[in-house]
């Protein structure tokens, strides 16, 4: 990997980051000081060691550069690939074959891809940060361009021709001259394809894919509407047991008394107890769950914060230790004393959830000192590092394998539940499947932080912003920077120690950055009089920005659009992860506090498509789940309890909530392409929080906007 | 634990369940039927929705030594000799579904739905399938494949 790649995943690595662990086993603490006094450090990977690791390679993982660590091809031409991403609903699964087979020459249905799976594919960092498609993408394809190259030279040998007389296609070399032709399987014999990856390889530009760029349907599309796709909560072992773990009664908790006799007493129960942790398994799910309710604990858990006083304590909580370096051009003061508008506003955003359908689960089995675990996570090879850590035994003794997952959005990048199972199953002897509830997922996932965002400017009466001064606490530095040519600013993110254990969610900081950004430029704009998306492009230089937003725009009639008392028009837009949005949303109000999304335009620049069906898939997921932070989803807490952790008291989006929504892909086969996993996300709430204001002038700053319905305009 | 029969998907099926378990816990624990989804316990998500007597139920909240003797239909029960039903059918073309967890859920609540109404309006079916949650939001394609499924019923 080169330094920029490098620095990049760094960055992601950091900013995905998830606040602490959920156990630390007393084996832990006990083998914990033998190790240091043997002089062996155990890697925590939290954020320091990872920045004095990141110079040197990433933890010393190269990515493989010969061919046979990527694809693989048998004597019958069965294509395998191996990538250490996994698949959660992001389609992946195809888009990656796609890209395989149009570089390899073969049909899709001959690929089959081998994905998160530690033993058999090459480490990778996680599946997050929309990285797979501008860096799995690529490596695969070159992977596959160098094995066709192999291939050709192959058949060339053999056959003693000129590698240039013969060409590759539906998976056979092919000597146009002579008509004769040789499957790729027949050729190598199912051997090996040694030989190191092309550089550069010898890429199909996109304006010549055949395959990629197709909307090819869903590889095992079929598995999932029969209901035989099996997620790891699916799986089952012989002898398995069912885990349940006894959770406290707040977080921090520590445990000060314990009776477990009568759960025991059950025939069959197993009690694990390792410290603060205490977990049961049995047979069945129903003996598990009597067997938990058995059990006697006492807690102690430690005053903590809540709701009510979030956003100050966010500002009083900033973390010295951690400061990043705030980004500074001109001077925002001076260019203010000139400004002729001067605005300055506070926007905030809750805590919210993930709620990933298929709550974390995870299926772990011990054979002597070797642990297998399925799960769904987005980091295997963290996942396995986890495990190592936790039962101190070297990551090459555990083997992490993940099923295609019932989705993730940045929630599943801990093994929280793979540590837990793989403890129960110690304390068993026998397999253990754990699947959390969903009041668990709630309670002790991690969430997406909540943040406090300062905005100072100053515009001329002409509209252009003159200054720019933008404070994000806690909620994260992605998105932060303003697409906008403003001569003078100052952006800096405040590191904050969060009350509650915070981490990666879609899109990060980028959704509440762009809602105060781009909710604060349609204030300068009503500052100035000028139209918000006129006064946008006055501002803008970015081609590709300026492009969404026209595209946008343009379908969805912006300059036809009649605002009234009931019926409101917003427009919002970003650059974020590579990929340009720009967002129009139409918002009717009905009685007195109901806001209801009807139609929302997006246009959306990543580079050439791979998969227009896919990619609009995750378009409109990525706008519908940003219906659930802007509208109405917040984590309520008090004191070291989740107040609201089930989906009768959590919100989210329903079938009611979907809008009309049109997707414009702007298709730039001119440019690299990129991730569409969370940008797309990023313009809904803005646009919405913009079209509530035309049509009612009330200014919402705070995600959600609407939990409780629209406030009255005199509040 | 004591012995009951149900009949899942045309068969009888001999099982011993706790007097509190769920048809839920039954169909996937002790059948190994892994189709029926697990997503909320509180029948909020429709992810374990399944047929009892051709009607939607929330196999969560269902207690299994209620249903006894009547006729269940899963996710698995919808094929026929490879053949799939047409609202698998319809998921499937319009791709409804991104992870796919909810997706049996979604399924079970179209079928029973288009049951009872087989020429479903777009209100119609946004009002019968707000108890399923698609967290992955493909509801707009979800919508498109209830209407397709009906369609095609429609014509046979």
């Amino acid at each position: 990997m080169n330094n920029h790649i490098d620095h990049e995943l760094e960055q992601a690595l950091i900013q995905h980051e998830v606040d602490g662990r959920l156990h630390w086993f007393e084996l832990d603490r006990r083998d914990f000081f033998k190790l240091l006094g043997c002089g062996v450090v155990v890697c925590l990977c939290t954020r320091d060691a990872l920045s004095q690791e990141s110079g040197r390679g990433f933890w010393q993982h190269e990515l493989p550069k010969d061919i046979a660590a990527w694809i693989h091809i048998s004597e019958n031409n069965a294509v395998t690939v191996f990538t250490g991403k996994v698949e959660m609903g992001q389609n992946i699964r195809t888009s990656l074959a796609q890209q395989v087979a149009e570089e390899l020459r073969v049909p899709i249905a001959s690929i089959a891809m081998i994905m998160g799976d530690t033993d058999r594919t090459a480490w990778d960092a996680g599946t997050f940060g929309s990285r797979t498609t501008p860096t799995m993408g690529p490596q695969l394809r070159a992977a596959a361009a160098s094995a066709r190259d192999l291939l050709i030279a192959t058949a060339a040998q053999q056959w003693k021709v000129s590698p240039t007389a013969l060409s590759a296609a539906n998976g056979r070399i092919i000597d146009s001259k002579s008509r004769q032709s040789i499957t790729y399987g027949q050729l190598m014999h199912g051997q090996q394809l040694v030989k190191l990856i092309t550089t550069p390889a010898p890429l199909t530009p996109p304006v010549d894919w055949k395959i990629a760029g197709t909307p090819v349907p869903k590889i095992d599309g079929r598995a999932f509407v029969t209901g035989r796709h099996k997620y790891s909560a699916d799986l089952s072992r012989p002898d398995m047991l069912f885990g349940k773990v006894l959770r406290p009664s707040g977080f921090k908790a520590t445990l000060t008394s314990l009776d477990t006799k009568a759960a025991e007493a059950i025939p069959g129960v197993i009690v694990a107890h390792d410290g603060d942790f205490v977990a049961v398994a049995a047979a069945d799910s129903s003996t598990a769950e009597r067997a938990l309710r058995a059990i006697k604990a006492k807690w102690s858990v430690p005053p903590q914060p809540s709701n009510a006083d979030l956003f100050s304590y966010l500002k009083d909580h900033v973390t010295a230790s951690r400061r990043d370096e705030p980004h500074i051009v001109g001077s925002v003061d001076r260019a203010l004393a000139d400004a002729d508008i001067k605005l300055s506003q506070t926007y905030t955003v809750q805590y919210i959830a993930h709620a990933p359908l298929e709550p974390r689960a995870a299926l772990a089995e011990w054979q002597g000192d070797k642990l297998t675990v399925y799960t769904g996570t987005q980091r295997p090879f963290a996942v396995r590092d986890e495990l190592a850590d936790a039962f101190h035994i070297s990551s090459d003794k555990v083997r992490v394998l993940v099923p295609d997952t019932g989705s993730a959005y940045g929630g599943k990048h801990t093994g929280d539940a793979a540590v837990e199972a793989a403890r129960i199953a110690k304390a068993a002897g026998k397999p253990v499947k754990l699947v959390w509830t969903r009041e668990e997922e709630f309670t002790w996932a991690y969430f997406r932080p909540a943040g406090v965002i300062d905005i100072r400017s100053g515009a001329h009466k002409d509209g252009t912003i003159v200054a720019w001064e933008f404070h994000n606490y806690n909620s994260g530095p992605a998105g932060i920077g303003s697409p906008y040519s403003i001569a003078n600013q100052k952006i800096e993110f405040h590191p904050v120690d969060s009350p509650l254990r915070q981490g990666s969610y879609r899109s990060l900081a980028a959704a509440a950055n762009h809602f105060a950004r781009e909710s604060h430029m349609d204030e300068l704009a009503h500052a100035v009089a000028m139209d918000p998306l006129d006064f946008r492009l006055k501002n803008l230089d970015d081609d590709r920005l300026r492009a969404v937003f026209q595209a946008a725009a343009d379908k969805f009639g912006w300059r036809n659009r009649k605002p009234s008392s009931t019926r409101g028009f917003g427009i919002a837009g970003g650059f974020e992860k590579g990929g340009y949005v720009a967002t129009c949303a139409e918002v009717e109000i009905v009685g007195e506090k109901n806001v209801h999304i009807r139609r929302v335009v997006e246009a959306f620049d990543c580079g050439p498509v791979i998969n227009p069906n896919g990619l609009r898939n995750q378009i409109m997921g990525g706008i519908v789940q940003g219906i659930g932070g802007a509208l109405f989803e917040a984590i309520r807490f008090s004191n070291g309890r989740i107040l609201n952790p089930y989906f009768s008291e959590y919100r989210v989006p329903r079938f009611a909530d979907a809008p009309e929504i049109e997707i414009i892909l702007m298709d730039r086969k001119d440019k690299p392409p990129m991730g569409a996993g969370e940008t797309p996300l990023i313009g809904l709430a803005p646009a919405v929080g913009n079209a509530i204001f035309s049509a009612t002038g009330i200014r919402l700053r705070s995600l959600p906007m609407v939990p409780n319905g629209l406030p009255s305009k005199r509040a | 634990m004591a012995p009951i029969v149900l009949l899942v998907n045309g068969t009888e099926r001999r099982v011993e369940v706790a007097s509190d378990e769920s048809l839920l816990s039954v169909l996937r624990d002790r059948l190994q039927m892994t189709g029926t989804k697990y997503g909320c316990g509180e029948g909020q998500c429709g992810a374990c929705t399944v047929l009892i007597d051709g009607r939607p139920a929330r196999s969560c909240l269902t207690l299994a030594s209620q249903v006894a003797g009547r006729k269940i239909t899963t996710i698995e029960g919808l094929e026929h000799d490879g053949k799939l039903h047409p609202v698998q059918e319809a998921f499937l073309h319009e791709e409804a579904f991104q992870c796919g967890y909810c997706t049996s859920g979604m399924i079970m609540s179209t079928v029973g739905f288009l049951a009872s109404t087989p020429k479903p309006t777009e209100e119609e079916i946004k009002r019968h399938m707000d108890g399923n949650i698609c967290r992955c939001g493909t509801y707009p394609r979800i919508v498109q494949a209830v209407a397709r499924a009906a369609e095609m019923a429609r014509k046979g």
